[in-house]
């Protein structure tokens, strides 16, 4: 069995590499992913080694990525779109939520819309306006579309392969921060389905969930609760849009207690869908409500001051304490 | 009569037109041909207007006076050509070989598509303008990796043309050299909106600007949109690139059936164009130099009729969708959520056969 140690950037790297030596069908479209290998390096290399006609520096306009991935799928390829960062997704949400969500339905089943539209998210990288920003929300509102985050290298080279080779539309969230860290990374075998959230620590007095880079921050929540006498139990989503409710409601009838934590505001959020599911399904074993722990709802700050911003260490088991507090 | 650079072949009596570049290769049937098109499909459009007002369909989208200009778009598509069509191209369906009643189904609101867009090679109606031009820039660019000598037709008007999906296309279309035709019917009117509000030089002086050319031909010339749509498929096919065709043309009636059009413009403006009547002009060709007889002609219309009395019948057969069926192809395999939710509406017996 091949293991190797690799950062979440090498990795998605070599996924999108192993996804085109596979299927010659597999393009990636982008503004600098060529010659320049993308901002943030994740394409570096793969032009020189597939082609301008199968990396495609594009010119820099977000809807036409989109767009024309969408008259791509048509023909039968499959588009990987990088979208430079999360808030310059915008101009294409046109094309996302009118087409590439809606294409399939309205052909009634014609038009696969297999393609990918790869999504840097979250905030904690030190950088200026709209490059911080955790946009999820909006797409998994959206039915037809399906959201995904990853957390960990090994996720990160197997996810965007099992994305790219399912033929319904995927939005790949990337946790920007944490590129740059190293993990374990099997190249033999994926670690579970896409859709399939997965426990990463366990523990029996609180679940607390999250995705993309707050898993890591919940990691350490851990850590330093069990040090304090708590056992938290860490179960990372994976999958925005389906949720697997069956994983997080396995985990908060053991625990009756859960926190969901993401740098997105709260209002209409993921933590208040998996609030609302979870205390639907685990009415009778919860011995505390559900509490979301959210970015502020305010405009993603200066980030001189985003450390007060997205749920931290201290955040977390401040929700933590309230929901141990609710024990009669 | 409007723009000296208009290719024209034909007045709009009927009196053939030479012009520099290009001429009619069609002979007496491939016209006849053409004017049997614009026949039924007028013919289809005005049942389709009546079937609104009796509250048969949800809403139409009349097509009159622009016949030619789809009629004539639409037959100089190539069998292996794709095309992608906004919301009014009718005329497009018809020659791509969509029934009548697929494209009925839309506005009779029991889909949201009505036809199986690879098997016609015309893609579902598109209604956020512009969205397709991008769809088909991008289809184009895999007619390009698959070495295919194909050609791709995106509709729009001039409403569409002020929007960034639409200028994205043309960006898009010239920096990899795509093989697409843009079909742009300027019927002057974008609701309410008249086009000089849409831009301040004629559209078709737009493609230079993006690096390929521009036309503009008279979009009730039947003859003359065939031919210049023809020529830009063809250079598309060979390698030669994007071409913009303004089809320069009129709607008659209003832009929907929800729509008022004496609210904005003014009776005078409507009866010139009128006497520009795309059909009209094919006739008078087609019965003094090709000696076509009136019989002909009456059998043409009578044909017209019995397909708009068999789409009044096929309409009227089609019965509310089964409410379960909303839950297909929204996704391409299981998903939990619609799983469930499916499951809940059949155990509230809401799911039914059509009624």
């Amino acid at each position: 069995m091949a293991t190797t140690t690799m950062t979440m950037a090498k990795a998605l790297n070599e996924g999108l590499r192993r996804a085109m030596e596979k299927n010659p069908k597999v393009l990636l479209m982008g503004e600098d992913i060529g010659r320049l290998g993308g901002v943030f390096r994740i394409t570096d290399g793969l032009q020189k080694d597939f082609g301008e006609d199968r990396v495609i520096d594009a010119p820099l306009a977000e809807s036409a990525i989109v767009g024309t991935a969408v008259g791509l799928a048509i023909r039968g390829y499959r588009t990987v779109c990088e979208i430079q960062f999360d808030g310059f997704v915008y101009p294409a949400f046109d094309q996302i939520v009118s087409q590439v969500a809606k294409l399939r339905k309205r052909s009634d089943g014609v038009y696969t819309m297999g393609l990918v539209i790869r999504l840097p998210f979250q905030g904690g990288i030190g950088a200026i306006e709209h490059h911080s920003e955790s946009p999820e929300v909006y797409f998994a509102q959206t039915a037809g579309l399906r959201v995904v985050s990853c957390s960990t290298p090994n996720d990160a080279y197997w996810m965007i392969q099992q994305s790219i080779e399912h033929d319904d539309p995927v939005v790949f969230c990337e946790p920007k921060s944490r590129y740059w860290e190293k993990g374990e990374v099997d190249l033999d075998n994926p670690p579970q389905g896409l859709f399939d959230a997965v426990v990463r620590r366990e523990g029996h007095d609180v679940t607390v969930l999250g995705y993309g880079s707050t898993v890591k921050t919940l990691l350490r929540a851990a850590q330093t609760a069990a040090n304090e006498g708590v056992s938290l139990e860490v179960i990372d989503v994976r999958s925005v849009s389906p949720l697997d409710f069956e994983t997080m409601a396995r985990s908060v009838e053991k625990t009756g207690r859960f926190v969901a934590v993401q740098e997105s505001p709260q209002t209409a959020s993921i933590g208040s869908e998996i609030v609302a599911e979870l205390t639907q399904r685990c009415f009778y074993s919860l011995r505390a409500p559900g509490v979301r722990v959210s970015g502020y709802s305010v405009p993603y700050p200066p980030s001189r001051i985003e450390d007060a911003y997205r749920p931290n260490v201290d955040r977390i088991l401040d929700a933590v304490d309230r929901v141990m507090g609710f024990e009669s | 009569m409007i723009d000296e650079e208009l290719v024209q072949l034909l007045s709009p009596e009927g009196e053939r037109v030479a012009h520099p570049e290009y001429e009619s290769s069609l002979g007496s049937n491939e016209v006849l041909g053409l004017y049997r098109d614009m026949v039924i499909i007028r013919r289809i459009c005005n049942e389709s207007t009546s079937l609104q007002r009796q509250g048969q369909l949800a809403l139409w989208a009349p097509v009159q006076g622009q016949e030619a200009a789809q009629i004539g778009a639409g037959r100089a598509l190539a069998p292996m050509d794709f095309s992608f069509p906004s919301y009014r191209e009718h005329g497009v369906a018809w020659c791509r070989g969509v029934p009548p009643e697929d494209m009925l189904r839309v506005f009779r609101a029991v889909t949201t598509g009505g036809w199986d867009p690879q098997k016609y090679r015309h893609s579902v109606p598109t209604v956020v303008l512009g969205n397709q031009t991008l769809h088909a820039v991008g289809y184009a660019m895999g007619v390009q990796r698959d070495g295919a000598e194909e050609a791709v037709l995106t509709f729009f008007g001039d409403g569409a043309s002020s929007q960034g999906d639409v200028l994205e296309s043309f960006v898009w279309a010239a920096s990899f050299n795509a093989p697409v035709v843009f079909f742009c019917q300027n019927n002057q009117w974008g609701i309410s909106t008249p086009s000089s509000v849409q831009s301040k030089i004629p559209l078709y002086h737009r493609a230079p600007g993006f690096g390929f050319p521009g036309v503009r031909v008279d979009g009730n010339d039947v003859l003359a949109v065939y031919e210049v749509t023809k020529r830009a498929l063809e250079s598309a096919r060979v390698g030669g690139g994007p071409t913009l065709v303004e089809a320069y043309t009129y709607r008659i009636g209003a832009h929907t059936t929800s729509d008022d059009p004496t609210r904005y413009r003014i009776d005078a403006e409507v009866e010139v164009w009128k006497h520009r009547d795309p059909i009209e002009r094919v006739k008078a060709l087609l019965a003094r130099e090709f000696k076509v007889k009136t019989t002909t002609f009456d059998e043409i219309a009578q044909e017209a009729e019995r397909l708009a009395l068999k789409l009044r019948e096929d309409v009227l057969a089609m019965g509310r969708p089964d409410p379960i069926t909303m839950f297909d192809n929204v996704y391409a395999d299981a998903h939990p959520l619609i799983d469930e939710e499916r499951r809940e509406m059949i155990e509230l017996g809401v799911s039914g056969g059509p009624s």
